[in-house]
């Protein structure tokens, strides 16, 4: 027994790796939001009216909100005032044209991340928008893409190049009014990554965006805008990273996904932002509104993410299944550990006939991790035969974390069928030594029985990030059982 | 006969929370043998099987374990393997979602690291799985799904000999690889460890019944009663014991003291 715990907290106790920050130049504004700090922000992006507008209409909404409280999840209260809402690297010159002229210091970041921005480290198969604090500093294989009529570059680029897209479909999924970390990003939103395909097209590479908090006391508010048209398909993959600090830094983002007649987006997340050290001081609050619109007959949206870092994850991709056959699909790995905390699921609203929808979730808690799967199932009364099936499984490491269940379902047309699975185990001491017993060691024997556990989560990931959120579970677990 | 012996177990004392069971274990294995330990429910054979391969919880209180020479009590359980020890479980665990032959050839690879051998790829290691499994009469199709998970009875306790066929250890240790399995069931496992017997390996039998040793036929037969070894003999002694009980030699024994 005792040597089982010792175990549990050596695989605790492993360090966060991306933690390092990066010495640049910033320009920031100063800590505090009023509707100047939203003008400011807007001018300094050479905003039209419109959007200066939409941003104010939605502060002025979110002053009238109060934090909500319902999540499953213990945080001080956060000083929104306290907050800088806008950094950016210095830039050396005018704005960089190529990603020659970004600053060699913020490439060797996303170097040292992994994420390779030249031309000639790139990844293979995966265009890049690699955020840093509030702005994109690069997007790469933009013109391969561009001869596809894939439109793929920050959200201030899109503002500017294509102001019918991003009018016609900004706060479509996600008003501003939808809750009150939405409201707020919408007031202050700094950059974020535009998708577009158009019809018929399937995008020929993976579309990838990796966020990185660098500044200290700087929330990230981006926002992300995916839109397949008619018989489009695209696959997009959201990296996160944070340096370690011993504060506690927000990072409330909102995704938008609109899939078109046929149209199929499938949209997969490896967070990793900070999780706080041992002790639970630090990390990130990653509180995120995620929600993808089926709107067109037979599209299809998957959400896979697989949640190892934040102190506290708070967030429900969601699909809203408005078209007649639509799909919405749910792959969930969530692991807590150490104290952090993790709140998330997903809500399947079937609205369409014929609409089908499936989510599989995994939670799996170490430490004094806590871990809540809360999920949705809305079946509306036009939702004729609409099916959905929901599989929900804990898995606990140690006697001192915890797995919670909150599944809500509500049927309203009776000839759906709903169906939810549930199981919770902890892993096994009698597993760990029947591994042992065939020479593997225990560290390797944790990360087998979790991958097993989350084999089928993993396979829906692209496979290039499949091996690295592989290997980013075992880091997160390293030391955790025996 | 190679005169060092593979297992030498002296006086070992082992409990659980406190609680002895075994009182002094002594037990001598040499290459090309095969020991059988019987004994009623409760003896303490299970124990032994559980201290031997190395199971967190239980408490050393007394004696020493030679294996190959070296004291095998101060290696972890995974060395033990490495260095050629198998335990066939009593209750073989399921691990879901990881794939029986994924598992499989972690196992043999760590044999082989430990050896300085090179590891082997897939494709490799399933020709030497394919030749293997003939041995079991083991479906394929067991091997393309997850450790145990859904296998019946008989096809967990196939699966160990199966793993003991691919990992060749030096000194197997059968932990009431009968329990169980019905009389076929039997058969096959009993001919799987009989094919595997070598002049340099060794097999160590725990059974509470006598059927199993119809099948695998022991040098020597010890009963275990009450952390014990009360007595030790031929394969004539499983059968004397099956004809008249444990209460015989319990009795026999209190009479003694």
């Amino acid at each position: 027994m005792s040597t089982a715990t010792e175990t549990i907290e050596d695989l605790v106790k492993t360090e966060y790796k991306y933690g390092f920050y990066t010495d640049v130049e910033t320009e920031s504004a100063p800590p505090g939001l009023s509707e100047e700090t939203i003008r400011m922000i807007s001018r300094k992006k050479s905003e039209p009216e419109w959007l200066t507008e939409w941003r104010l209409k939605a502060y002025r909404h979110w002053i009238t909100l109060s934090e909500p409280t319902w999540q499953k999840a213990h945080h001080e209260k956060i000083d929104y005032q306290a907050i800088c809402y806008f950094s950016q690297p210095k830039p050396k010159k005018d704005a960089p044209k190529s990603l020659d002229e970004v600053d060699p210091k913020l490439l060797e970041t996303y170097e040292k991340l992994g994420i390779p921005l030249r031309e000639r480290g790139r990844l293979a198969g995966v265009a890049v928008d690699a955020i840093f604090d509030s702005v994109s500093v690069g997007t790469t294989f933009r013109k391969q893409l561009a001869e596809k009529g894939v439109i793929f570059c920050s959200f201030t680029e899109a503002v500017h190049e294509h102001p019918e897209l991003v009018k016609k479909y900004l706060g479509s999924v996600v008003p501003y009014t939808d809750n009150y970390y939405a409201a707020l990003n919408s007031a202050v939103f700094t950059d974020g990554s535009f998708c577009y395909i158009p019809k018929g097209v399937r995008c020929p590479m993976e579309l990838s965006t990796y966020f990185r908090i660098n500044a200290a006391n700087t929330g990230q508010f981006e926002r992300t805008l995916i839109i397949a048209d008619e018989g489009a398909q695209v696959s997009y993959l959201e990296g996160c990273t944070a340096p370690m600090r011993d504060e506690n830094q927000l990072h409330a983002a909102v995704v938008e996904l609109v899939a078109l007649d046929r149209g199929e987006i499938k949209y997969s997340t490896v967070q990793n932002w900070y999780p706080g050290d041992e002790k639970g001081v630090g990390g990130i609050y990653n509180f995120v509104t995620k929600r993808g619109l089926c709107k067109g007959r037979h599209s299809k949206i998957t959400w896979t993410q697989v949640e190892t870092g934040s102190a506290i994850t708070w967030k429900y991709p969601s699909c809203i299944l408005l078209g007649d056959h639509s799909v919405g699909e749910f792959y969930s790995v969530a692991v807590t550990n150490n104290y952090q905390q993790a709140d998330t699921g997903t809500k399947m609203v079937h609205i369409g006939k014929n609409t089908r929808s499936t989510i599989i979730s995994k939670g799996i808690s170490a430490g004094h991790g806590q871990n809540s799967y809360r999920g949705l199932v809305k079946i509306h009364k036009s939702a004729a035969n609409a099916r959905n099936f929901s599989q929900c499984d804990s898995m606990l490491i140690g006697s001192q974390c915890g797995a919670h269940t909150f599944p809500y379902i509500e049927v309203k047309n009776t000839s759906a069928s709903v169906e939810h699975e549930a199981s919770t185990s902890k892993i096994g001491e009698d597993q760990i030594f029947y591994c042992n017993a065939r020479g593997i060691a225990t560290q390797d024997a944790v990360n087998m029985i979790v991958n097993g556990f989350c084999k089928e989560v993993f396979k829906e990931l692209p496979m290039e990030f499949a091996v690295e959120a592989q290997k980013l579970l075992g880091v997160s677990l390293e030391g955790s059982v025996g | 006969m190679n005169h060092q012996p593979i297992l030498e177990i002296k006086n070992l004392s082992a409990g659980v929370e406190g609680k002895q069971i075994l009182k002094g274990v002594s037990l001598t294995i040499y290459p090309g043998q095969v020991h059988a330990v019987m004994g009623p429910n409760g003896s303490g054979k299970s124990t032994l099987a559980a201290v031997l391969a190395g199971r967190d919880g239980y408490d050393i209180t007394g004696g020493e374990v030679l294996y190959n020479g070296k004291d095998l009590l101060d290696l972890d359980p995974e060395e033990r393997a490495r260095e050629g020890l198998f335990l066939a479980f009593q209750y073989p665990v399921e691990i879901p979602g990881v794939n029986s032959t994924y598992f499989l050839k972690a196992a043999y690879n760590e044999i082989r690291k430990h050896r300085g051998e090179p590891e082997l790829d897939a494709i490799d290691f399933l020709a030497l799985v394919k030749d293997k499994m003939k041995l079991l009469e083991l479906k394929e199709d067991l091997l393309k799904r997850s450790v145990n998970e859904g296998f019946s009875g008989g096809e967990k306790k196939r699966a160990e000999i199966f793993q003991m066929a691919v990992l060749e250890p030096k000194l197997a240790i059968l932990d009431e690889t009968d329990s169980g399995l019905d009389i076929d069931a039997l058969k096959v496992v009993s001919q799987g460890v009989n094919a595997l017997k070598r002049p340099d390996n060794a097999q160590l039998v725990i059974t509470h019944y006598q059927r199993l040793l119809n099948f695998i036929v022991p040098d020597f037969v010890h009963v275990l009663v009450d952390g014990y070894i009360v007595k030790t003999g031929g394969k004539e002694l499983a059968l004397e014991l099956e004809a008249k009980g444990y209460d015989w030699i319990l009795k026999r024994e209190t009479a003694k003291v």
